[in-house]
């Protein structure tokens, strides 16, 4: 399993040290390349977790199935909204998929 | 080596690994004693790391109205053919349910029926929408008071008087080594994945069932301590869907798919069982037979279900949705192959892992071990791994009482540099990715591997032995061209020490007790009367030798929280 990091969509999460994607990746596979790009290490090191792919605030970042195991092109995209997150499924014909799940309680008052 | 900075801390209760259970652990122990020092290490962000990075569908390890703590022993003793730690599965079902309250606590979505009870998923399992389990717990740590040093990996324990004394780690990101001392020691690690050649190749060989991040530090540190570590032989390999290596419960419990062979025929019922070693047996004898491929078959599932069913995935394993979106089907429209993984050594779904009372404390004094890194519960989930962090931590707040910190040797600060550091220096050496490749195949041929149908016999295990101790040698030649490399490294020495304890216990137990997970070709019957005990061992470093200990089965009666 990979991810794919869109370079026109990419900013380095600005000028910080350490970027959003690069704190996530329990792998350590993410860092921000001379140009302020975020690049992963080696894809055959990705575990697919997508913590990635939902922790980008600019929706850069992509997860597609390696052609090894059958991935053919299709990609997933995040978006997390504090309180659910939506995720947007780009099949092969260019349709796309949308999910809207509710991950996170904000107030809960009844415990 | 002379641009590395050594950075002291000192903690009473140093947490290693904050995952299910030592982000828990923290937080109750904050909860009880706010004035303790409380400081959790971990190689990755807690935000994202262990096996809850990409999120859980349910809470599997909950006592639905009705469910005791006895029964929740009984179900899981059934499924491990009797032989458990019954002290420790009952303790740790005493404490599912709070965990479980205090997940709702900090704000993670429950499915709730019309009357506001959880949606149940099975007798002992409920419903989430768990996608944000780990930035949720983050969170609640966070707000807790505990300190956290994120992407430092821990090597060592640091041993004084045969008490452990804290622990030595690196930066993988910074060139760093830290010394920190503590007063108690939780470790927290979870299990080990990637001792076994993984079930996919090339850029798909990560795609695995557990995370390839955890690579058992934890076991292989307590090892090279010597503490005992119990029932490595029973090695956990999961049934999921192929490829994608997505888990099944979903689609067999939620969304009850039946379970049919090549000829579309329920072969479960055929077996002698339906336990969960037994249903990963049936699929590869359906295999063997000729009657395979095997599937879960969601062919009834409605088009609105078919949506559902992947927002289910999505919240835990997003892989399997692109699987169907290349493969240009909906899930109702080709029932889902399902496959064995390869071999894991992991504690919370087998019982691999550090020989621990009913409190939690391993062997040595002043170490305790929670979660998938302790040994003797089965099938403890996220919130057994959470309750046995609690256990442990409030048990170390105990033990820390009046204790101080010790003067460390120099000799032993720098002995731990050098080995960590030295591959840094190497101009040549062999690379750990060909080092890891090299024990994964030798452990898939010889010791038991997906390519041998996981089957063992003495024969090949002595090859392995011979094969490993090689292994080991060369690791000594290894290099590393940068921190993140040497944390590579690091993770192939420890997953060595953990395949050279698994062969001797493998090659040990003479009996098949649990099918697939353990099963002798030259011993294929189960024998209560010679083996309803458990194999344990201890690893000797000066000697290079691994003593095998038998223990007796400690019964619910025993229930007296003293080590047996
Ligand atoms: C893919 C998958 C899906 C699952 N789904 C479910 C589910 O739906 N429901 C359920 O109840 N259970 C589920 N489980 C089981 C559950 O996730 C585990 O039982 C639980 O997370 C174990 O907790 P732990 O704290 O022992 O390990 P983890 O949660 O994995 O935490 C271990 C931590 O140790 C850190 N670490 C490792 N080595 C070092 C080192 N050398 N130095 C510092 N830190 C280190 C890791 O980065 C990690 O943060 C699932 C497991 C997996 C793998
Ligand atoms: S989080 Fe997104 S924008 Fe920030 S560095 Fe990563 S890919 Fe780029
Ligand atoms: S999907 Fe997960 S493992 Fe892969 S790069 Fe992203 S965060 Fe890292």
């Amino acid at each position: 399993m990979a991810v794919k990091i869109d370079k026109n969509l990419c900013n380095g999460c600005g000028s910080c040290k350490e970027s959003r994607c690069m704190a996530v990746c329990p792998g350590n596979l993410l860092y921000k390349n001379e140009d302020n790009q975020a690049k992963i290490r080696d894809k055959r090191e990705c575990w697919d977790c997508a913590a990635c792919v939902k922790e980008c605030p600019r929706q850069a970042i992509a997860m597609y199935l390696p052609a090894e195991v059958g991935g053919r092109g299709s990609t997933l995209q995040a978006q997390d909204f504090g309180d659910k997150i939506v995720w947007k499924l780009k099949k092969l014909d260019g349709s796309i998929e949308e999910f809207n799940i509710q991950n996170k309680l904000l107030f809960n008052s009844n415990l | 080596m002379n641009n590395i900075e050594i950075v002291n801390l000192k903690t009473d209760i140093l947490i290693i690994g904050g995952g299910a259970a030592g982000c828990y652990a923290g937080a109750r122990i904050k909860e009880e004693d706010p004035k303790a020092d409380v400081l959790i290490v971990d190689k990755a962000h807690i935000k994202r790391s262990g096996c809850l990075a990409a999120g859980i569908s349910a809470i599997n390890a909950y006592l639905n109205p009705g469910v005791t703590p006895k029964d929740f022993l009984d179900y899981v003793k059934k499924d491990s053919e009797g032989l458990v730690r019954d002290d420790l599965v009952y303790t740790l079902a005493q404490g599912l349910n709070k965990a479980t309250h205090w997940l709702e606590k900090w704000g993670l979505p429950f499915l709730k029926d019309e009357v506001g009870n959880y949606v149940a998923k099975g007798k002992r399992s409920v419903k989430i929408n768990g996608e944000h389990i780990k930035p949720i717990m983050a969170k609640a740590v966070e707000e807790s008071g505990v300190e956290v040093l994120n992407r430092v990996n821990i090597s060592n324990y640091i041993v004084v008087d045969d008490q452990v004394r804290g622990a030595f780690g690196f930066s993988v990101r910074e060139n760093k080594f830290y010394v920190i001392q503590a007063k108690a020691v939780i470790c927290a690690t979870g299990g080990a994945a990637g001792i076994y050649k993984p079930n996919n190749p090339g850029s798909a060989r990560h795609k695995m069932w557990y995370s390839p991040f955890n690579t058992g530090a934890g076991y292989a540190m307590g090892i090279r301590a010597g503490a005992e570590m119990t029932t490595f032989e029973m090695r956990f390999i999961a049934l999921r869907t192929k490829d994608t290596i997505s888990p099944t419960g979903v689609l067999a419990q939620s969304f009850k798919a039946k379970q049919v062979n090549g000829e579309g025929i329920e072969y479960q019922e055929e077996y002698k069982k339906n336990s969960t070693p037994y249903r990963l047996h049936a699929t590869l004898e359906e295999n063997k037979e000729g009657r395979g491929p095997c599937y879960l078959d969601v062919t009834h599932l409605s088009d609105e279900s078919n949506h559902r069913l992947k927002r289910a995935y999505l919240n835990m394993s997003p892989g399997i949705v692109l699987k169907w979106a290349d493969g240009e089907i909906e899930p109702n429209q080709s029932p889902v192959e399902i496959y064995g993984t390869e071999p894991y050594i992991v504690g919370g779904h087998s019982q691999s892992g550090y020989w621990v009372d009913s409190k939690r404390r391993s062997t040595i004094a002043g170490l305790y071990a929670a979660g998938d890194v302790a040994g003797g519960a089965p099938k403890k989930y996220v919130t057994g791994a959470m309750v046995e962090g609690e256990i442990a931590g409030l048990d170390a707040l105990d033990y820390i009482r009046g204790r101080d910190f010790v003067d460390l040797s120099n000799n032993l600060i720098n002995k731990e540099f050098d080995r960590v550091f030295s591959p840094l220096e190497k101009e040549e050496g062999f690379l750990p990715e060909d080092l890891e490749e090299r024990l994964q195949k030798v452990m898939d041929e010889y010791a038991g591997g997906i390519s041998t149908n996981y089957r063992l016999d003495e024969g090949k295990l002595i090859m392995a032995r011979k094969e490993l101790r090689r292994l080991k040698e060369d690791l000594t030649r290894a290099k590393a061209e940068d921190v993140h490399q040497l944390m590579n490294l690091h993770e192939v020495i420890d997953r060595v020490d953990v395949a050279r304890v698994l062969v001797e216990h493998l090659l040990y137990r003479k009996e098949t007790r649990w099918r697939c997970y353990q099963e002798r070709v030259d011993y294929p019957k189960k024998d209560d009367e010679n083996w309803f005990k458990f194999v344990n061992s201890k690893y000797n470093q000066e000697l290079d030798q691994i003593e095998i200990i038998e223990r007796e089965h400690i019964r619910l009666g025993d229930l007296d929280g003293s080590q047996n």
